[in-house]
């Protein structure tokens, strides 16, 4: 099978400190990339290279065989991302907030009741998220993941203020996105369980 | 060119030359302005300082195309010597804003009898030195220095898109209130005595950019790669 | 698959900034009152005497207009930035620039517009010429969306920054000057009867310029600030 996502000599330099070098990585559709290590060893940068946030210091990241700098939009309909920040906002209620990441241009496959629904926040639609617990924002934020429709998901940390039957949860639903075919980029605290033939593991820290 | 050990040894052996390419114009436009050229049938002596004042104008100008040009470069090729180089521009071309504006004002004492006119040319280049601490300003309050090159980047192209319709504005405000202005320069009546040592001190002007310019990017230089392996042996040798 | 379109994602995100104010309007009112503010501290300042207030009434109220909406450009990406709705932005499958319009439209919309409220009766407590409050009316009309415009490039430029605020008033207000000649100037000249239409002329190029210029600018910047 071919590779969806791959990374060229990539290294990241911050505050004179070198972070990570000559990276290569290589996901082909179906895996999922655990990335580990220390506090500051360059996890959140690497996501954040990945996603075309951040410019690696040298190296390029490729989307299919095609660098994304050149590919551009197109890579990012393919993107939803996850980060530190939930990415919501707190004077708007559970569905405004899903309807802006809608607005983002990406392909939407489910309605939002729905995308509610997969992760347990149905009656909570007109409710205000400031008014929502830590672990409910989050599941808020990871909503996103499945009200548009993109083949890589990069998550920093996604399960953050989640509890046991939360993270359950998304690990069925990280495995049915790597059944369809997608692709996963994430850091964690936690450990997954999976099957063992999906899962690249990458230790920033050695 | 755009190698960093290259550039600093390029840059260092050219350094003395251009001291003294820089002398000898200096010499000989100061002695071309300050006495061979014959005074002015209506200012006297005190005209002379447009021997500094108008290419110290030209540069101020000409400094910022050079930042925002290297602004282009560094953000559509990403090069780190452009970077460099636009901020290392900065002070130079804030310094040669500022000495036309103090040396504007010292003409203008002669000539309206106080030092400060609300004159077309002062009130450019007085935001045009505002811009300059802006770029400066924006450069040194971030912290991590590659962010801070493309913010400046930014803000220099932003600047150049501004000037002409800032000097345009300021020129059409100041027709309006009708004030006087240092016109010695436009008249085309100037005889080439005049004109030809201002051209060689704009030429002086010119290569000290280029040594002031060569010095700071060789500090910069040094700062940015102080980890790297050519600094190290630079060091020790 | 369906998808929401370019014009879709601009109005919801415009309506979207629009309902956030809505929600926070006792922030509207800040620049509002400076505005109001700074206003009454010329009177204070230069006397009372009112030919000399009318005659720099235009300045003072241009120059009270500029230093209030700098004073709110922060709040067009501050939230944004902090929540992580603006990576996401970022992250869109959509153009930038035109997402950095929608919010600028949307920031003047609450910040500058308010002010064409309240300009006619500070105008009147000056004793400006009534000949010129339309003309006033119309620069505030044309010349604060450019205010707005250009700001978003500082703010977007110094958003990351702990301490952005002073330094963006000095990215900021320099750029500000052609708006302020030719605004102030176009309510001088039609408070003594003549004809503005050369200084509307010009903030309308402004206008467009900025238009099609800043969200560019503010879109790359917005990209270097959050790398």
């Amino acid at each position: 099978m071919s590779s969806l996502l791959q990374t060229r000599d990539l290294s990241c330099v911050k505050d004179d400190r070198v972070l990570f070098e000559d990276l290569n990585i290589d996901l082909k559709a179906g895996q999922i990339l655990l990335v580990e290590g220390k506090n500051g060893s360059g996890k959140t940068s690497l996501l954040r290279i990945l996603t075309g946030l951040s410019l690696p210091e040298t190296g390029e990241v490729l989307w299919q065989g095609d660098p994304i700098s050149e590919v551009g939009p197109d890579y990012y309909e393919q993107v939803n991302y996850v980060g530190h920040h939930d990415g919501i906002k707190r004077d708007l209620t559970c569905l405004e907030n899903l309807r802006l990441v809608q607005a983002m241009g990406k392909p939407l496959p489910i309605d939002l009741d729905e995308a509610l629904e997969k992760v347990n926040l149905y009656r909570f639609g007109e409710n205000f998220v400031a008014t929502l617990s830590a672990g409910q924002k989050r599941r808020l934020a990871m909503a996103r993941l499945v009200v548009t429709e993109a083949l890589l998901w990069i998550m920093d940390e996604p399960f953050t203020s989640l509890d046991k039957a939360s993270m359950a949860m998304f690990q069925r639903m990280f495995e049915q996105h790597l059944d369809n075919g997608g692709v996963i980029v994430m850091t964690s605290h936690h450990d997954i369980e999976m099957p063992d033939s999906d899962v690249v593991r990458l230790n920033l820290s050695e | 060119m755009g190698s960093p050990p290259h550039f600093y040894r390029f840059a260092g052996r050219w350094l003395p030359w251009l001291t003294g390419i820089f002398a000898i114009f200096l010499i000989v436009g100061l002695y071309g302005g300050l006495v061979m050229a014959p005074p002015d049938y209506q200012q006297g002596e005190s005209y002379r300082i447009i021997f500094v004042h108008v290419p110290a104008a030209w540069m101020s100008m000409f400094i910022y195309m050079v930042m925002a040009s290297c602004g282009i470069i560094v953000l559509v090729w990403r090069m780190k010597m452009a970077e460099i180089v636009l901020i290392s521009s900065a002070p130079v071309g804030a310094s040669f804003t500022f000495l036309a504006l103090v040396t504007g004002s010292l003409w203008g004492k002669p000539m309206w009898g106080t030092y400060w006119v609300w004159d077309a040319r002062l009130t450019s280049e007085l935001i045009l030195l505002f811009l300059y601490l802006g770029v400066l300003g924006l450069y040194g309050a971030i912290d991590d220095k590659r962010v801070a090159g493309r913010a400046v980047a930014i803000l220099a192209i932003v600047g150049m898109v501004n000037i002409p319709i800032i000097h345009y504005s300021v020129d059409w405000w100041n027709s309006l209130h009708q004030t006087a202005s240092l016109t010695k320069f436009e008249k085309p009546s100037m005889p080439p005595s005049m004109y030809v040592p201002i051209l060689i001190m704009a030429l002086a002007f010119k290569i000290y950019f280029v040594l002031a310019l060569f010095q700071r990017v060789r500090a910069e230089l040094l700062y940015r790669e102080r980890n790297s392996r050519w600094v190290e042996e630079l060091v020790q040798s | 698959m369906k998808r929401l379109s370019l014009s879709q994602a601009f109005w919801f995100l415009l309506r979207r900034d629009l309902l956030l104010g809505f929600r926070n309007r006792s922030e509207l009112a800040n620049p509002l009152l400076f505005f109001v503010l700074v206003i009454t501290l010329f009177p204070l300042a230069v006397g009372a005497e009112p030919n000399l207030l009318a005659r720099i009434s235009p300045g003072i109220i241009w120059v009270a207009a500029l230093l209030a909406s700098m004073l709110s450009l922060d709040a067009i990406f501050r939230s944004d930035f902090e929540d992580g709705t603006l990576e996401q932005m970022l992250l869109s499958a959509h153009p930038v620039p035109v997402l950095v319009l929608a919010k600028v439209t949307a920031h003047w919309l609450v910040t500058g517009l308010p002010l064409l409220m309240v300009a006619p009766m500070l105008a009147m407590m000056l004793g400006l010429d009534e000949s010129a409050y339309g003309i006033l009316l119309l620069t505030i009309l044309l010349g604060t969306p450019v205010l707005s415009l250009i700001g978003s490039i500082g703010v977007a430029l110094t958003i990351g920054l702990r301490k952005g605020g002073i330094i963006l008033s000095l990215l900021v207000l320099p750029l500000y000057v052609p708006v302020l000649i030719f605004a102030a100037s176009a309510v001088d000249v039609s408070s003594v009867g003549l004809d503005a239409g050369a200084q509307i002329k010009m903030l309308m190029a402004f206008l467009f310029l900025a238009l099609s210029l800043s969200p560019v600018a503010t879109a790359a910047a917005l990209r270097m600030s959050m790398s």
